[in-house]
């Protein structure tokens, strides 16, 4: 198989399945779910029968149901922290690269010192203050994660920024906007779509871990990570339900990586007319 | 001579990475005291050669045909351990760049006792003492400690000559050169090619000397092969492919090095279309990199700016076109001043100066038609329609020679001369009275370039714009600048038209740069050398 | 040298206070303030008041920072306001298990993934190479929690080898400490090795294909010779940083699987003490926590500073 010119291996087609599996489960959830995420239709731990597939948790839900609209949140909220990160990390990146001078020094220290922090201890302050709620952690995240983003993506800019054609084109007296849109993004759009990959899986792992943690999602919400933390107890019974959510946490991650490693190969190996 | 004299027999040798083949059908013989010079473009196959006289090959190459003996043994049947053994004490090797050759962590004398110490040959003691005799017989300071330093210590010049003792440490029968001095200076590149010579003739080591530069391989080769897409062109000795080439490709080669004065036109004259007085420059950390530089560009002027690395002249030509503000002096653009930097200059004023790049490859933007390259400036400074910037962007692939089809292809589907001609018609299409030429044929093939010179010599005699020519090849100066500024670490020490710099009464430095651009003579080298003394 | 191993040091201190700032103004950036927040619902106009000089907000930041920070570093971190205790007396016992888990687990996994690495680098294409760079892009993407159960359910539950929790006192004996935390170290060295593994590989690879190693293999010189003589001396220092890095990484790791373990570290009080406000207890282990990461990154670049030829003989 090939797309736009490129082999596909098979750990990347695994990887492109897995995704688009997630994103549909995700979407359509409300659809597709048997049940209500809230919804008490059996007795707590029954095991899986015709009616509930995968058996029901500790409250009597449907375990299928909640694991459906769990993705719709883990997936939505990762995405919607990933994207918010990198609208900041790109605007800040690319003007501290390209105004040089004060502007970036300034922005570049201040990452520097967000950077020397563990991310994970630095939301833990950050919400043991403000506390938990869903735009909090939205915001929270995306800005601690904007600082990896902004780092690639000045990096990307100073090397692209130092190559000839974009001298030409400041020579010629082009505005920053065009020397932006049409000299830096198309050469630095491959890295950061991989980027994007990378960062997604990060921002997905990180809030599985707090509402593993109890810090992130709240219930009656269902997310991954909170229904680990909530079915852990059962491990010493036997019951398999913790590995329901923990498992799809680990799958969809897998898929995203494979997916983004194919791309970093690709890019690595140059333009797709000779690969 | 007997038989028992060959050291190196390669038959119909032939290298394939994959489907590609690299070298196809090359025979040679090396007698001992002999010196093979292989010459060719980029691709032509001479390091996959050189490198497979060691039994190696690169990643994802292989010999795939043909037989290589060294001293009677076909190397391609041994083992790797008998492979291994044959490298360092039978065949060595010389790279070009020997700053990226030598281990930055280890210590010279390390390095070069590695072979006959690891060969198991001589004691640690005997290989330092092998060391410092070849660091004398090479001309290098305090040859009794110069092991001592790291790679990074020692300038490139003399990083070359260690690289040649660290081969010559075994006394090995063939040496191979794979364009040792082509990343050295021409001043540099005379003392490290007279060293090369003295240590193969006193050894009697034959050798195999690699390189782009015919004029190079005439000092000091016996026999030269001419090479092009990985196979022979043609074989003889030196002296009958300099004077009398047989094949085209050959004689075409030859007589690029050889031609003369013939592109210089007149100027006409007039009024100064740049002028440069006393200008200062620096970069952030430095000292001065530019230290009070004036010159003059009229109309159809082609004035080169010719220097060593680190002359400043490259830095002159970004403070000329604003990239680099300067700190002191004044630039005046027909008859206006220009602001240092290049904010405070009009959109007028830098449409006039347009620049061409030593590396086409870097500067055309790859995810850009040949139309968007073209036509951008077209647009831009005219603000003509779709439709008129088309037509004159065909217009300009015509004046380059090259096909009108290519008005839709991105830059990765021309090849490098391709691309400089489309980066040419790019700083035309602003219609410019300057053009600054960066070094423009130095990243292209001999032959590829010459093409580029006579272009824009054409260019100049149809439309009279004045060039600005950096460059490092007093050979390019000689064939296409009506004048000449000779830089020196920052200044320029001799100026004017170029028939008086270039004739005597010399400045001692024009001299000196001018007596080491090699000759196609077997006795250039013989000659500097003796004058030198 | 010594030059810019001081200014590295000097960056490592301001870096140090510049966490200290964040990690206090953490606490500052609130619309309302730190008791009405803490208050919520209850806040009256007088409960506000004693809260608010309880807490002593009624001085400016620069001043309460300036307390708050000189107080840690003689090692006064305040008073819980769950408990009433001294956080540092809470904290040490805490902190010592803390630290026994991260050096158990780095002990094993730094040695094996240098190992590891090195491997794979030095047979790259390998079936193994192959095998080792698919399996730890795998781990890599699986959550620390996961194993932890993962290795609780099948080593601990069906097999009932190693106990499920890791229940340690201060009386616990070393022998029966590092049986007891054989779980949880066993799950961070998973997690670990296979980010350290691959970052080992790839610089070990990096430096494989320079022209200097090229250079030695043209010199006939044996492959292991010029993997031990020529590549890692150079390997060196990118190795180090990415054992530093990990290590860091390690720190924070700890948190999560503390948790699943049920294991009475550092981690375990702070995620308990940031469900609860409990700002003093979370600024304490804040604090400790970007020390150690930021201690190591700093070691790391100086001993990449050590190990470089051209810092160690300048010309």
């Amino acid at each position: 198989m090939r797309l736009y010119g490129h082999r596909v291996t098979w750990p990347a087609a695994l990887g492109m399945v897995i995704i688009a599996v997630n994103l549909m489960g995700a979407i359509g959830a409300p659809w597709l779910a048997p049940f209500d995420q809230a919804e008490v239709v059996c007795e707590a731990w029954d095991d899986p029968s015709a009616a509930h597939w995968l058996g029901c948790d500790n409250l009597g839900r449907d375990l299928l149901s909640r694991l459906l609209f769990g993705a719709r949140m883990s997936i939505g909220l990762s995405l919607l922290i990933t994207t918010l990160s990198f609208s900041i990390g790109i605007v800040a990146g690319f003007t501290a690269a390209i105004a040089k001078g004060w502007v970036d020094t300034a922005l570049s220290r201040a990452v520097d010192l967000m950077l020397a922090m563990p991310s994970l201890i630095f939301a833990f302050v950050v919400l043991s203050v403000l506390g938990t709620d869903i735009p909090v952690l939205v915001v929270t995240l995306a800005c601690l994660d904007s600082t990896r983003v902004f780092r690639l993506s000045r990096a990307l800019a100073m090397n692209i920024v130092a190559l000839e054609y974009v001298e030409v084109a400041r020579l010629r007296g082009e505005g920053l906007w065009w020397i932006i849109t049409r000299e830096v993004l198309p050469a630095a759009r491959a890295p950061l779509i991989a980027e994007y990959g990378l960062r997604f899986s990060f921002a997905f792992l990180f809030v599985a871990a707090l509402s593993f943690l109890g810090l992130g999602i709240q219930p009656p919400d269902a997310d991954w990570g909170s229904m680990v933390r909530d079915y852990r107890d059962m491990i010493n019974l036997g019951v398999s339900a913790p590995f329901w959510p923990a498992g799809a946490i680990a799958v969809l991650t897998i898929g995203v990586n494979f997916v983004v490693d194919w791309l970093l190969a690709i890019q690595s190996r140059g333009h797709g007319e000779n690969a | 001579m007997s038989v028992s004299d060959i050291v190196l027999e390669v038959d119909r040798l032939r290298v394939a990475a994959g489907a590609a083949v690299l070298v196809d059908d090359v025979s040679f013989t090396l007698r001992r005291g002999a010196v093979i010079g292989l010459i060719g473009e980029s691709g032509a196959g001479k390091t996959t050669i050189g490198l497979a006289c060691l039994g190696y090959t690169r990643n994802g190459c292989a010999i795939a045909g043909g037989r290589i003996v060294f001293r009677g043994q076909d190397i391609l049947t041994l083992s790797a351990a008998g492979r291994r053994a044959l490298r360092g004490p039978g065949v060595a090797y010389i790279a070009q760049s020997a700053a990226a050759s030598f281990n930055p962590a280890m210590t010279l004398f390390e390095q070069v006792c590695e072979i006959p110490v690891r060969h198991g040959l001589m004691t640690a003691a005997a290989a330092r003492a092998v060391a410092v005799g070849l660091f004398r017989e090479l001309d290098l300071p305090d040859p009794e400690n110069f092991g001592r330093r790291y790679p990074h210590q020692v300038s490139g010049g003399q990083l070359q000559r260690a690289m040649a003792a660290m081969a010559m440490a075994a006394r090995p029968d063939i040496l191979v050169f794979d364009e040792p001095t082509t990343a050295l200076d021409v001043t540099t590149q005379v003392e490290v090619l007279a060293a090369f010579r003295k240590l193969i003739r006193e050894h009697r080591t034959a050798a195999i000397y690699i390189t782009h530069d015919l004029a190079v391989v005439a000092q000091i080769a016996d026999d030269i092969m001419v090479l092009r897409h990985g196979r022979m062109i043609e074989h003889g000795t030196a002296e009958q492919i300099l004077q009398a080439p047989r094949e085209d490709y050959t004689r075409r080669l030859v007589a690029e090095r050889v031609r003369g004065h013939s592109f210089v036109a007149r100027a006409d004259g007039g009024a100064a279309l740049l002028s440069v007085r006393d200008v200062v420059a620096s970069y952030a950390t430095l000292p001065r990199v530019i230290d009070g530089v004036s010159l003059e560009v009229r109309r159809g002027d082609t004035l080169a700016v010719v220097g060593e690395s680190g002359s400043g002249k490259s830095t002159l030509a970004r403070v000329i076109t604003g990239l680099l503000p300067r700190e002191a002096g004044e630039i005046r653009l027909g008859g206006e001043v220009l602001s240092a930097g290049l904010g405070g200059r009009t959109l007028e004023q830098k449409r006039r100066v347009q620049m061409i790049y030593q590396m086409p490859d870097v500067a055309l933007n790859p995810h850009q038609t040949v139309l968007d390259i073209i036509g951008r400036p077209i647009g831009f400074y005219f603000g003509r329609s779709r439709g008129e910037i088309r037509a004159r962007v065909l217009e300009l692939l015509r004046m380059m020679d090259l096909p009108e089809s290519f008005i839709d292809r991105t830059p990765g589907e021309l090849s490098g001369g391709q691309k400089q001609r489309v980066g040419i018609a790019r700083a035309l299409a602003a219609e410019p009275d300057l053009i600054v030429c960066d070094e423009v044929t130095s990243a292209l093939d001999q032959l590829v370039g010459e093409e580029i010179l006579l272009l824009l010599k054409r260019l100049q005699e149809e439309l009279g714009v004045a060039y600005l020519f950096i460059t490092h090849d007093l050979g390019v100066v000689k064939r296409i600048a009506n004048k000449v500024a000779v830089m020196l670490k920052g200044q320029i020490v001799a100026g004017g038209e170029t028939e008086t710099v270039f004739a005597p009464p010399f400045h001692s430095y024009t001299a000196l740069l001018l007596s080491s651009v090699p000759e196609m003579r077997g006795d250039w080298l013989d000659e500097v050398l003796a004058r030198r003394l | 040298m010594l030059r810019m191993i001081g200014l590295r040091l000097a960056l490592g201190v301001m870096t140090l206070l510049g966490a200290s700032m964040l990690i206090f103004a953490g606490t500052e950036i609130l619309p309302g303030d730190l008791a009405s927040a803490l208050l919520q619902n209850n806040a009256t106009a007088e409960n506000l008041a004693t809260m608010r000089e309880q807490l002593g907000l009624d001085r400016p930041a620069a001043v309460r920072y300036a307390q708050w920070f000189g107080g840690a570093l003689q090692g006064d971190l305040g008073r819980s306001l769950a408990t009433e205790r001294s956080v540092a007396r809470d904290i040490a016992p805490r902190l010592g298990n803390t630290v026994f888990l991260a050096v158990y687990a780095a002990g094993i996994a730094v040695p094996l993934s240098i190992v590891l690495g090195l491997m794979a680098a030095v047979w790259q294409g390998s079936v193994f190479d192959r095998m080792v760079n698919t399996v730890t892009l795998m781990t890599i993407s699986v959550p620390e929690y996961l194993i932890g159960y993962l290795l609780m359910k099948y080593i601990s539950v069906e097999l009932g080898w190693l106990p499920t929790l890791a229940n340690v006192t201060e009386q616990t004996g070393l022998g029966e400490r590092l049986y007891l935390t054989l779980l949880p170290m066993l799950t961070l060295v998973l997690v670990v090795i296979a980010h350290m593994m691959r970052m080992t590989r790839a610089s070990v690879l990096a430096i494989m294909a320079s022209p200097y190693i090229e250079m030695a293999f043209l010199k006939g010189i044996p492959k292991w010779i010029v993997v031990v003589r020529h590549a890692f001396p150079n390997a060196l220092a990118p190795v180090i940083s990415v054992v530093a890095l990990n290590l860091a990484y390690l720190v924070v790791g700890v948190v999560v699987v503390e948790a699943v373990f049920v294991y009475p570290g550092l981690g375990q009080l702070m995620v308990d003490a940031v469900s609860k406000h409990d700002v003093p207890v979370v600024q304490a282990c804040g604090l400790i926590f970007s020390s150690a990461f930021i201690v190591l990154n700093m070691l790391a670049d100086i001993a990449a500073i050590l190990a470089n030829p051209r810092l160690r003989h300048p010309r």
